[in-house]
């Protein structure tokens, strides 16, 4: 399921020196912070100096606890008029040379997409977080959901590629945004990471390691001069340089479809060279982007596929599987998007049956329908959030596809 | 002896030439009044940033040799505040239309009037939005025809330099293309300004709302600017109204002085924070 | 000692104006706007099918370029040239 850039040899990367995180930023010790808290950390860790947000539950309090920090760590947080504002703001930053990221819930996540494509269209680092509640529309603002995942692969529009993280943890709250961080300054693309509420509020010990054990992707600014540098001309990897605001390289930025020098050039030539590239540079990447736990796989007949909060519980229910003899495995995707299809491809050679279990009516099930390839019976235990599963009624659910 | 170059060309992308503007558009006459204004305010070029929004006066940046922005429509301003914010160093000019900038951008406009954002916020106001076709905008004055009011505008339009007056602006002028020199002129002291600048220019628009009210073309509208404006520097801004070829009152209508969000931040945070306060001097 | 009027100031210098000739769309504000009212469409046109505009007086050019600051295509500018005849 490559994508044909033929001029490009995907498996050339460039030698990337990473740097350690400022002691200036990182909160090292251990803390009893709750997901939101230690999202913001992680964004402060990784070197975040720019955010702007909008306040929507279950999401406010990542930038309220950025707000707090930030003046003392050094850099800005701007409490913007809307969503709309907060997401092209935070492009405007990218591009004067900070580390922005922003954070919202579902309603706010719907006005981000134009911008979102924006930042695709235009590779922008930048770190979009969406703490998920129920839905649609306004929903259950207080309680947890898991339907925004498909909005996070296909929510604007036009053809582009996402990373998007999903922690289950505080503690991954903080190391998985280090890691949106990072996957932004690789691919120079803006990445996701998908909360829910439940994860966002919950408070559980988060460590916070020392600066130096912080690895960062620095941001790949170009070293060529103002006079050859071409801000859309990919290197070997399918990934251009960057370049700022103020140096000189008085590059164009436009979300129009456009060639190397970042010129609008509106034919079909230019669209197939651009955005094969754009869907390319992550797509062909999969496999080292791509990332997921597993748990008692060996024999399992019966794979959970769960995520988020719901894999908490999934365990749980896993383990009293267990209990009763059946053969029961878990697959947690970390990283969602782009999906680890290569290994539901592999398991549903051997494996009896999926049960995907999601705070949703069918969302990511639908991936691992698809990359099953009709080899093992896909499964869902879903419901509409605002609440968890219980672990019984997936233990009720393995049984069925233990049968 | 050398051939001499237009002054206009060093701040052009050469390749970028011929513009799509049409034959009596007043946005190219703006251009050329922006670059004399960067001549005349001896600004660093490199630390000079252009963002447009999307329409017709959106172009502006694609065709000007600077860091230029050409972003989604409406969030030229928002854009441009973290551009600012971020590296606070930059010379940062919004330049769009009326439609981008007040409409589907009015909110952001408001907003960074009130928190008085350093940038320069070069509003060219053609009554409509062309690059789609003529759509009716929220500057057209009531009883013009547009394609989405075939009948006339029935709705009463914004008063551009008292809303930005009454949202914070420190500097407000409005000129109309034919006033070049003013422009310029108006230009460079918004650049020097500290704050929230802004210029509204009218503007022609022949092939649309020129056309589709009986107005002539680009070198009628622009006799009519010569002929109906009346400088008034200093007027009140609620009196500047706009209506259906009435007269135009233009000139510099507010320079006032008021700490910018910059300011205001960071004397907040040393107020409260003292000497935690790590400061921010850009990215 | 009779009055003798002063000798007219000679013009340091004189002005030239510069069209490039297919830019032009012919809007027709160069020719509206030129002070000395010297520049008008020229008969032959353009590869568009516009008429850019020439100078009927050279002479009278002042090299004020508000012809250059109107044109909305950067297709006519004026400079001031020295004057190299006396």
């Amino acid at each position: 399921m490559g994508c044909a850039c033929p001029e490009l040899t995907i498996d050339e990367e460039p030698e990337m020196t990473l740097t350690n995180a400022n002691p200036k930023s990182v909160l090292t010790g251990a803390h009893f912070l709750d997901g939101d808290c230690a999202c913001s950390e992680g964004a402060l860790a990784a070197g975040a100096n720019f955010a702007a947000g909008y306040p929507i539950t279950p999401s406010t309090e990542v930038v309220e606890h950025f707000a707090s920090r930030i003046p003392t760590v050094g850099g800005v947080f701007l409490q913007m008029e809307d969503e709309l504002a907060s997401s092209i703001a935070i492009v405007g930053a990218a591009w004067g040379g900070a580390k922005a990221f922003t954070v919202t819930s579902g309603p706010g996540f719907s006005l981000m997409m134009e911008h979102l494509g924006y930042a695709a269209m235009t590779e922008t680092p930048l770190v979009l977080v969406d703490v998920q509640r129920g839905g649609p529309s306004t929903g259950l603002p207080t309680l947890p959901g898991q339907a925004d995942m498909m909005q996070a692969r296909w929510g604007s529009h036009g053809d582009y590629e996402i990373i998007a993280l999903c922690p289950n943890s505080p503690q991954e709250c903080f190391n998985l945004t280090i890691d949106a961080f990072n996957f932004a300054e690789e691919y120079r693309t803006p990445v996701l990471v998908m909360m829910d509420e439940c994860v966002g509020h919950m408070t559980e010990k988060v460590v916070i390691p020392p600066a130096d054990e912080i690895k960062l992707y620095p941001r790949r600014y170009t070293s060529l001069p103002p006079s050859e540098y071409l801000p859309f001309r990919p290197g070997p990897d399918g990934i251009p340089e960057m370049a700022k605001a103020g140096e000189g390289y008085r590059a164009e930025v436009t979300g129009l479809t456009h060639d190397e020098h970042g010129y609008p050039a509106m034919n079909w030539q230019a669209q197939h060279k651009l955005v094969s590239r754009l869907v390319g540079k992550i797509r062909d990447h999969a496999d080292r982007i791509t990332r997921w736990e597993e748990r008692q796989m060996e024999d399992a007949d019966v794979v959970v596929v769960a995520y988020g909060i719901t894999s908490r519980v999934a365990e749980r229910a896993m383990q009293l599987a267990r209990a009763e003899g059946l053969k029961v495995g878990l697959l947690r995707p970390v990283v969602v998007w782009p999906f680890p299809d290569k290994r539901i491809r592999e398991l549903a050679a051997r494996v009896h049956a999926f049960l995907v279990v999601e705070m949703n009516y069918g969302q990511m099930v639908n991936e691992v329908e698809r990359c099953a390839g009709g080899q093992a019976r896909t499964l869902l235990l879903g419901h509409g959030g605002g609440t968890v599963h219980e672990p019984e009624e997936i233990l009720k659910a393995i049984r069925e596809a233990a049968s | 002896m050398s051939i001499p170059i237009n002054p206009v060309e060093p701040f052009l992308r050469a390749d970028r030439m011929p513009h799509i503007w049409c034959p009596g558009c007043g946005i190219g006459t703006t251009v050329n009044c922006f670059a004399r204004a960067l001549v005349e305010s001896k600004l660093p070029l490199e630390k000079v940033a252009v963002v447009s929004g999307i329409g017709c006066t959106g172009r502006v940046a694609g065709y000007m040799h600077l860091d230029s922005f050409h972003t989604t429509h409406g969030r030229a301003i928002p854009f441009a505040t973290g551009l600012k914010l971020a590296n606070p160093n930059l010379h940062v000019v919004v330049y769009s239309g009326d439609g981008d900038l007040i409409a589907i951008g009015g909110n952001h406009f408001i907003h960074a009037a009130r928190r008085n954002v350093d940038i320069t916020v070069i509003c060219v106001n053609n009554f409509t939005y062309g690059m789609t076709g003529g759509q009716v905008t929220p500057t057209t004055p009531l009883g013009a025809i547009a394609t989405t009011s075939p009948y006339g505008c029935f709705e009463r339009p914004f008063n551009l330099p008292f809303l930005a007056e009454s949202s914070g602006a420190v500097y407000v002028a409005r000129w109309t293309a034919y006033h070049v020199r003013y422009i310029a002129h108006a230009m460079v002291e918004a650049f020097q300004k500290k704050g929230f600048s802004f210029i509204e220019i009218l503007s022609p628009c022949p092939t649309l709302y020129q056309r589709r009210n009986k107005m002539g073309d680009g070198l009628d509208t622009m006799r009519y600017y010569k002929q109906r404006s009346i400088i008034k520097n200093g007027a009140r801004t609620q009196d500047v109204d706009i209506s259906l070829q009435g007269d135009i009152i233009v000139g510099k209508f507010v320079d006032i002085e008021r700490p910018t969000l910059q300011q205001t931040m960071d004397q907040q945070f040393r107020q409260t924070l003292k000497d935690r306060y790590a400061g921010w001097g850009g990215a | 000692m009779p009055d003798v009027p002063a000798a007219p100031k000679a013009r340091k210098f004189r002005g030239q104006v510069l069209i490039d000739w297919d830019r032009c769309k012919g809007c027709g504000f160069c020719v509206e706007f030129c002070p000395p009212k010297i520049l008008a469409f020229s008969p032959e046109f353009n590869s568009h099918g516009y008429h850019p505009p020439y100078l009927t007086n050279e002479e009278a050019c002042t090299g004020c370029d508000l012809c250059g600051l109107y044109c909305p295509d950067f297709a006519v500018f004026g400079v001031r040239v020295p004057r190299i005849d006396d």
